[in-house]
């Protein structure tokens, strides 16, 4: 008991940094990305390569998977979103969708259906902290990952282009007014959306077996903690993260694990219906 | 346009006289993946709410009808219309949890996806329903059991089955319930402002289109001899059920019949050169990239584009 409570409070680290990108690029477009699980598949299968070609660590690598995912989600803002951000959200819903089917399916067809986890030495260890036992590898993800969602606040709120994301977010109009070349912000946050996937699917890598259709969990977990912490906040995706992590933990020593994603569905719904504006969601469409 | 119609009915008809077996297995592929985009045009198309779940309906109608014509002996031609029914069971319940609380756009999407994930993953784990196997169907040839030794007859049936879909579509669209349809889907607070009960119609497509889905599950799962929960429930049939009316047209009669003549035929093309040797998801890549491109180019869909460019051929003529 006590033991899931602490792994699920290290792996919330991990989902954290997952819906802080996720409801970063909504909060500034008004864009559900859609393929934001896939794109963290991507993350974990270059971590992947990464370890097995050149042998470098996913605790290293992950630097180079955030780069690699801000890098393709520019690339999407750029060469799709942007396109049709003025479009009905039906339309944005279903260009998201063919964009998570193709990440998805190239995967399937570059690495195949089998179920992968990238080695690291670190992953073997444990420690005992009083009266638990501590994954090494939960922890250092945990702490990693807690501080890439620090520095990205520092960014989003100490910083120029930070301050920027957030003025283009909160009034894009007047952000127009004032000068502000929305399009680059966009394409800014979309890549900084998908490299905090590029990163947390690098860090998660060595700790949680993946294959392709493990982007629509990783998907629908975003979606939940995003819903539960507000669309668009950012404190509520990193609380949420938490939040949700703890849950699935908790579930899963209550329930068989073929019943996990049951458990995940399930909480969709309840958070679906008893949504409105989450824990910390400013009241807004 | 009227003649158009009727003419290539009785050539739909006569056509099954000349064909391979081949092309008509493609045939009846193409009819019933019109059919089931058809259903879900109803409520996708018409009242534009993107249901990506309509796989679940599938699901529920073609277990019923198993179910009940391998423990029970009924036969699947009344069990078909039991599956529609407790289909439509569904379709209200998540209709009347996302009306009712207003998801709109991308919360609507989220919960039938949600519903859906949830029957496929309870129906793996119920050990009575075959689980992750499923069930298998034993060939009989029975037509009371819904099996037949000429494949023509799965021709027809499916054939019926788009025609059926298609004048249910056509009477909603040609009756105020359409008219309400498209005023809910296009600005709903209008609607509602002018006395539409949005609520009332949006729940009433959703049922039949449901009905109409849970329906076709019992062909899905009596052409196939065997039903397995990924297959019948799982994403990728939604996707195949949406993506034909979003590319022929949404909310358009002819859309979906439109959008299978184009895609089943390129589906069955790619499952069969690329699906061997371990491409699987090949033709979803395909489905992606044509979601992607029908967005950026031809967000009405293909079938209003082609009523146009037909009509501006025969003015100018």
């Amino acid at each position: 008991m006590v033991q899931g409570v602490v792994s699920g409070l290290l792996f919330g680290g991990v989902y954290s940094l997952m819906a802080v990108g996720l409801t970063l690029i909504f909060g500034v477009m008004r864009v559900v990305n859609f393929a934001h699980g896939d794109m963290m598949v991507w993350g974990m299968y270059l971590a992947y390569v990464l370890s097995t070609r050149a042998g470098i660590d996913p605790y290293v690598s992950f630097v180079v998977c955030a780069a690699a995912l801000f890098a393709l989600g520019l690339l999407v803002q750029r060469g799709l979103v942007d396109r049709i951000i003025d479009s009905p959200h039906e339309m944005q819903i279903l260009l998201m969708l063919g964009v998570a089917l193709v990440l998805e399916n190239v995967a399937l067809l570059a690495f195949g259906p089998e179920p992968t986890r990238v080695r690291s030495p670190l992953a073997s260890a444990t420690i005992w902290l009083g009266p638990v036992f501590v994954d090494v590898a939960r922890l250092v993800t945990f702490v990693v990952a807690v501080a890439l969602t620090s520095g990205l606040w520092a960014f989003l709120f100490r910083t120029d282009l930070g301050r920027t994301i957030r003025a283009a977010a909160d009034n894009t109009y007047g952000a127009l007014v004032i000068g502000t070349d929305v399009r680059r912000v966009y394409a800014v946050a979309f890549g900084i959306g998908a490299a905090c996937v590029g990163a947390a699917g690098a860090l998660v890598s060595p700790i949680l077996p993946f294959q392709p259709p493990t982007g629509l969990s990783l998907s629908v977990a975003s979606f939940n903690i995003v819903i539960i912490g507000g669309m668009g906040s950012l404190l509520g995706a990193f609380v949420g993260g938490l939040l949700v992590s703890l849950a699935e933990s908790l579930g899963a020593v209550f329930l068989k694990p073929s019943l996990k994603e049951l458990f995940s569905f399930s909480l969709l719904i309840v958070i679906l219906l008893l949504r409105p504006a989450g824990l910390f969601g400013r009241r807004s469409a | 346009m009227r003649w158009t119609i009727a003419a290539s009915v009785v050539a739909l008809v006569a056509l099954p006289v000349v064909l391979s077996p081949y092309v008509l297995t493609l045939f009846i592929l193409i009819f019933f993946y019109a059919f089931l985009g058809q259903a879900w045009n109803i409520v996708g198309g018409y009242a534009g709410q993107l249901s990506a779940g309509h796989a679940a309906f599938v699901g529920i109608g073609g277990y019923t009808a198993a179910m009940l014509s391998i423990e029970l002996g009924l036969t699947p031609w009344i069990g078909m219309f039991l599956g529609g029914a407790l289909a439509a069971v569904l379709g209200a319940i998540v209709g009347y949890l996302g009306f009712r609380f207003g998801l709109r756009g991308f919360y609507f999407v989220l919960l039938t996806v949600a519903f859906a994930e949830i029957c496929r993953i309870g129906v793996s784990n119920i050990d009575a329903l075959g689980g992750p196997l499923g069930l298998y169907i034993t060939f009989t040839g029975d037509p009371r059991q819904f099996q037949f030794q000429d494949g023509r007859v799965y021709y027809y049936i499916a054939l019926a089955l788009m025609l059926v879909a298609t004048l249910t579509a056509w009477a909603i669209e040609r009756r105020r319930f359409g008219v309400y349809l498209a005023a809910i889907r296009e600005d709903e607070v209008a609607a509602e402002a002018l006395g539409v009960n949005a609520f009332k119609y949006k729940m009433l497509a959703m049922i039949v289109s449901s009905f109409l889905t849970g329906f076709g599950g019992t062909f899905y799962a009596f052409y196939l001899f065997s039903l397995q929960p990924n297959t019948l429930f799982g994403i990728p049939l939604s996707v195949e059920i949406i993506i034909r009316p979003i590319v022929g047209g949404a909310g358009t009669l002819l859309g979906p019949i439109v959008g299978s003549f184009i895609l089943t035929p390129l589906a069955e093309i790619s499952r069969r050169y690329l699906g061997q040797g371990g491409l699987h998801g090949a033709h979803l890549i395909a489905y992606g990239v044509l979601l992607i491109a029908v967005v950026l180019f031809l967000p009405e869909g293909a079938y209003p584009r082609l009523r146009r460019a037909l009509t501006r051929r025969t003015a100018g003529a």
